[in-house]
């Protein structure tokens, strides 16, 4: 309980420093469009992947699964659009980023601090948590949605490939069933989730680095429960915001 | 000019720091000495503020540092420069970058003028050809310098070094002792080094305070040293075993 209670405490008396204004505007943006290069447009590849395989691969268990002459065919392009949406490429794609880009912050704050970088700047005058975490946090929250949109896309196609390569289906079924009944909240319910889940995250992986002690293997440990974490956060927010938006 | 007043520092019940009263003096490079675990260390990190302190007052000039509120601390710490013992370059930006990045934060000055300071202080280090260099690319002695022009770039009233030398080798230890000797006279800074090598001690000691667990042990200049008979100091100062023959020579030009 004592743990628990010092994780938010420390987190809460970080993220105030964090969330406050930084000293230059134009350095702030500089540091933005430098950590959506870092931590958002060199996370395309793994997501990019992992949405075609998984687009492929619920495309596939719903033409198994749903193998019914009472079931329109079309629905399986229905059902992996609305997964797609709903849970894959917020929920899913944020748990896969939480370990590529999680352990990323983790490790190079830690690394600041035990190296005293962080020390040199705090000395320096500058607030070390908003200088590093701030633009972070602002980079994930504005580029992962766009992540989540291309996600979507690409696992839709992924399922059409599926369908259009093993004749499971029939592909033009399977668009006809992409274009059923779409629902614009649905996207923005994901859109909602992805920013958060990236805010989720940037600031707790941050939080890890940035309270890191020692040596390396305290960097290592520390990148290790980042990740723990923020994997745990995504999942207990995912409840709390299906709660909030859907029902 | 740096005091500080009955400073008492500890961790986990363990005092460190225990009564330490200290002048340390403006334009004169003060040397904290002391054996590893002293708490040199720590005895600095209290006066810049990176741990808070138990009791006791730490006065820049007139103005009680440690009191402070955590703005006036940082917009204080703008007139504080520090060379950490291994540099702290940022490891993600260049030898330009990690110059200019105070200059960034705290001035105005057009694009122009940064770069003409940058490339000063790199100059005043006896650095040159080396901007566009990332930390990693660099030998021990081009950080220290390096983190010194970083240090030196906003005019700093106080500098404080913590081991400067450590992990260079002697004649590179003598350039980086003597640049802070004629940075600190250049500027009139108050300097305070943290240090256990013996050659700064003798080299640019103007003021010696060694700390032996955690208390002021002895306070005196270079000169004093040799002739002092205090044991613990002369036990610290005579370790090395050149240092012993020459004692035993009875050469007191080290």
């Amino acid at each position: 309980m004592i743990k628990f209670l010092t994780f938010f405490g420390r987190y809460f008396i970080l993220m105030r420093r964090v969330l406050s204004k930084p000293d230059k505007w134009y350095i702030f943006r500089n540091r933005v469009s430098f950590e959506m290069e870092a931590l958002g447009l060199n996370s395309i590849g793994i997501a990019a992947i992992i949405s075609i395989f998984m687009g492929a691969v619920v495309a596939l268990q719903m033409a198994i699964n749903l193998e019914s002459p009472f079931i329109p065919r079309m629905l399986i392009g229905y059902a992996t659009r609305e997964i797609m949406i709903l849970e894959f490429s917020s929920t899913v794609v944020a748990l896969i980023l939480a370990g590529k880009v999680g352990s990323n912050i983790a490790s190079e704050i830690g690394t600041m601090r035990i190296t005293e970088q962080i020390d040199a700047l705090e000395i320096m005058g500058i607030n070390s948590a908003n200088y590093l975490i701030l633009p972070k946090i602002i980079a994930t929250v504005l580029f992962f949605p766009f992540l989540a949109i291309m996600s979507t896309i690409i696992g839709c196609f992924g399922g059409y490939f599926i369908a259009w390569v093993t004749g499971i289906m029939n592909p033009v079924d399977y668009v006809d069933g992409l274009m059923l009944d779409f629902k614009s909240t649905s996207i923005i319910y994901s859109l909602v989730k992805i920013a958060v889940f990236a805010f989720l995250i940037t600031s707790i992986s941050g939080m890890y680095g940035y309270y890191a002690h020692g040596n390396s293997l305290e960097v290592g440990r520390a990148s290790t429960k980042a990740v723990v974490v923020s994997s745990i956060a995504i999942l207990a927010f995912d409840l709390i915001l299906t709660q909030l938006i859907l029902i | 000019m740096i005091t500080t007043e009955h400073l008492y520092k500890s961790f986990d019940n363990k005092e460190v720091l225990d009564d330490i009263s200290v002048v340390f003096e403006q334009g004169k490079t003060n040397l904290i000495i002391g054996q590893s675990g002293s708490g040199k260390t720590v005895l600095l990190k209290c006066l810049v503020g990176l741990h808070p302190i138990d009791k006791g007052a730490i006065l820049y000039d007139d103005v009680c540092f440690n009191t402070l509120s955590a703005k006036d601390r940082q917009q204080m710490r703008r007139h504080v420069g520090m060379i950490f013992q291994g540099g702290a370059l940022l490891d993600s930006s260049t030898v330009r970058e990690n110059v200019k990045l105070p200059l960034d934060m705290f001035t105005d000055r057009s694009e122009k003028e940064k770069i003409e300071r940058v490339n000063f202080c790199l100059k005043r280090v006896n650095l040159e050809n080396v901007n566009d260099l990332y930390p990693s690319e660099l030998s021990g002695g081009m950080v220290k310098r390096v983190a010194i022009a970083r240090a030196i770039v906003l005019n700093p009233k106080y500098l404080f070094c913590d081991e400067p030398n450590s992990g260079l080798d002697p004649m590179t230890s003598v350039v980086i002792d003597n640049l802070i000797k004629e940075i600190t006279e250049e500027y009139n800074m108050t300097t305070i080094i943290n240090t256990h090598d013996m050659n700064s001690v003798m080299e640019i000691g103007e003021k010696v305070i060694f700390i032996h667990k955690g208390r002021k042990w002895w306070e005196g200049t270079k000169y004093d040293i040799l002739d002092s008979d205090n044991p613990e100091l002369n036990a610290f100062v005579f370790a090395s075993a050149m240092a012993k023959r020459s004692k035993e020579c009875g050469n007191k030009n080290l």
